[in-house]
């Protein structure tokens, strides 16, 4: 061993400075500018992955997977709509704005959703036409910043989604940096050609919960009580929280965990604030059990929802549907070393580095040069995302994740994934079993109850 | 129907709402007017027709929320949010109006003879606002098109994170917001100032007005006005 390699193997670096937090204090030193990215939190977080289901064996019957079927059909908005959205499957497409993404993506969702029978979402920036031609069901958002909110386009839509906050930044605005705000962008949204987007963190006309609940009856009163209302929160508080919105009229409500992505925000937001889907779910169904409310209010879950068995994860805790936003724009090649066009793939690598970065470590979607063409409003770079490639591969993806929930769900014993319940989990972490509150597995201990359960 | 009144002691809101969405333009040109709204929130929300909507008496929350085309005047004080996110169209306020007056409006006239109270004009899209008295603090906060003529004074951060929305004051600003500054008014100012004026029925003279309008230092992120934003 020469004598550099005999002090690299030997060095030791600091847990507390290692090179992430070097970097990071170098350049805020150098910039005097904190990071704003795309994409959702990256260290590893308590999730899904730390829990696992409970096959049937002889306590428990199982179904079989190749010939007994098992429902996925899914209702949501049945409390007050006279129209409530009925769903082919419980996985949702989470809401992502034009502007953010290109309107061939946009399509794209529209068209996949269409095809498998759920609903897809639009964002901040408003409603395209292709969008709403696409897509079967529509949730329509009510953003804080109400860009390009209209109430044509309210009615247009087959419900309407408040967002109060979301997972990746609860409590925060936005800044959509002015490389993204193309010259449609800019007239949708009111603003000139090119500026920084400063997005608000609250709405600008209600200040609380009781303003909410004024609000929503004006969004019924506006569509004459057809549409389901959804809220939408950022995973913080979501026992109080999912709570204050039921009480407000909510049809559903959304709570968004901190594995949610984002178009682009302070890196310090998507690290530091909020808390882990995994421990949003168990307090928010916690909220509706606690009111009665469960199975009348509807629970969409969302933030880091990436496999089926995240799905199934999901509803056995209690909620009533998923939403996954990050998953789907990776499933339409984000972070893809490759890009279809024309019947062809295309290598991308050299558009990452000249980012600065590689193939699946990417987060840029804020600088609006996605080099696979999903986060970018550049007129070439869009091209690179078709709109009949993109909905093929989210079709599958979605596809994909149903036969996954249906697979598990009939391991269990279930002919409905809506049967999934708690009592088909255990934990592989202390960490898990408590935010989740079912037992360490091997064991009939759930941290912090002092009276074992027996299962 | 052929009388166009209801009595909100009588009818419910919804039930007048519903009327108001459906059928209305067999009725142009004919008023519908709505007596004790006794504060009621969401009154003549999303109308989308030509007419005129007279509301006679103190409202709520909301009042001509979304607005498209209709005249709607308000006999009284008028609510957090009114005219909220309307489109086109005109709200007339004859009274005072409380918090987010015409927020987020994108097109049509809000007019509102008394004072506004806090967040007037907030997130305004493109609709022009007339007040005839005083507005409260953070007014046009984050207001990116349109115009606001005050003829009153102003409380503080008037037009804090402005965009391309102006403002005009005829009184005293007790403090701007971040990034807004006076500027000389100009030709089109006087006129602008003086149409939306005559519009609203005011007899002030353009010329007691300044005219307040974006430095445009907060369009592009600079790390040196951290607390700007």
């Amino acid at each position: 061993m020469n004598d550099s390699l005999h002090r690299l193997f030997f060095l030791e670096e600091s847990a507390g400075y290692n090179r992430h937090i070097l970097n990071y204090i170098q350049n805020a030193a150098a910039h005097g500018l904190y990071e704003i990215r795309g994409l959702g939190a990256k260290r590893r977080l308590p999730h899904f992955d730390d829990l696992v289901f409970l096959g049937a064996s002889l306590s428990r019957y199982p179904l079989e997977g190749y010939r007994e079927k098992c429902v996925t059909k899914t209702t949501l908005g049945t409390r007050y709509a006279s129209k409530p959205i009925e769903l082919e499957m419980p996985i949702t497409i989470a809401g992502m704005s034009f502007g953010s993404l290109s309107a061939n993506v946009k399509e794209a969702l529209g068209r996949a959703a269409t095809q498998v029978g759920t609903s897809t979402t639009t964002g901040d920036g408003g409603m395209t036409p292709e969008e709403r031609r696409s897509s079967k069901t529509l949730i329509y958002q009510c953003l804080p910043s109400r860009y390009g909110f209209n109430p044509d386009d309210v009615r247009r839509a087959d419900a309407i989604e408040i967002v109060i906050g979301q997972g990746a930044k609860p409590g925060g605005g936005g800044m959509l940096l002015g490389q993204k705000v193309n010259p449609r962008v800019a007239a949708m949204r009111t603003l000139p050609e090119g500026v920084d987007q400063r997005s608000a963190c609250r709405h600008p006309d209600w200040t609380g919960p009781d303003d909410l609940t004024i609000k929503i009856q004006e969004l019924r009163e506006l569509t004459d009580w057809q549409k389901p209302i959804y809220v939408k929160i950022g995973a913080s508080r979501p026992f109080n929280d999912v709570k204050l919105a039921v009480h407000a009229g909510a049809d559903v409500v959304v709570v968004d965990g901190m594995q949610g992505g984002t178009a682009a925000t302070q890196s310090v937001f998507i690290e530091h604030v909020g808390i882990p889907t995994l421990a949003a779910v168990r307090q928010a169904v916690d909220a509706l059990e606690d009111m009665n409310m469960k199975g009348k209010v509807q629970l969409i879950v969302s933030g880091g929802i990436r496999t089926g068995a995240d799905v199934a994860k999901a509803l056995a805790i209690g909620a009533d549907a998923v939403s996954i936003g990050q998953a789907i724009l990776m499933s339409l090649g984000c972070n893809s070393d490759t890009y279809i066009q024309n019947g062809a793939h295309h290598s991308a690598v050299d558009d990452y580095h000249a980012l600065g970065t590689a193939p699946g470590y990417c987060h840029h979607c804020h600088t609006g040069k996605c080099p696979v063409g999903v986060t970018t409003q550049d007129e070439q770079l869009e091209k690179r995302l078709e709109p009949d490639v993109g909905a093929r591969r989210v079709k599958n993806y979605l596809q994909t994740l149903n036969m996954e929930l249906t697979t598990i769900a009939r391991a269990c014993g279930k002919q409905n994934v809506h049967h999934l319940e708690r009592e088909d989990l255990v934990a592989l972490t202390i960490e898990a079993a408590a935010m989740a509150r079912v037992p360490l597995a091997g064991t009939n201990w759930i941290p912090g109850y002092t009276t074992a359960i027996h299962l | 129907m052929d009388d166009l009144t209801f009595d909100l002691n009588q009818t419910p809101l919804r039930q007048v709402n519903q009327f108001l969405h459906d059928n209305l333009q067999q009725y142009a040109g004919q008023p519908v007017r709505i007596f004790h709204p006794n504060g009621a929130h969401n009154i003549a929300v999303g109308v989308n027709a030509p007419i005129e909507i007279d509301i006679f008496g103190h409202t709520g929350y909301y009042t001509a929320g979304m607005n498209q085309l209709a005249n709607i005047t308000i006999h009284g004080n008028a609510g957090p949010g009114v005219a909220e996110n309307m489109m086109s169209g005109r709200v007339h306020v004859k009274g005072f109006a409380s918090v987010s007056a015409g927020a987020s409006a994108h097109g049509g006239l809000l007019i509102i003879d008394g004072d506004a109270s806090l967040r007037c004009g907030i997130s305004l899209k493109g609709a022009d606002i007339v007040v005839g008295g005083n507005v409260g603090s953070f007014s046009a906060f984050m207001a990116q098109a349109g115009r606001m003529v005050i003829c009153g004074n102003t409380g503080d951060a008037l037009g804090d994170s402005l965009y391309e929305a102006v403002i005009y004051v005829r009184g005293t600003i007790k403090s701007l917001g971040a990034d807004a500054q006076v500027e000389p008014m100009a030709d089109q100012d006087y006129e602008a100032v003086n149409e939306l004026l005559t519009k609203a029925d005011f007899t002030f003279d353009p010329n007691e007005f300044q005219r307040i309008a974006s430095a445009k230092q907060l369009y592009h992120w600079n790390a040196d006005a951290n607390q700007e934003y």
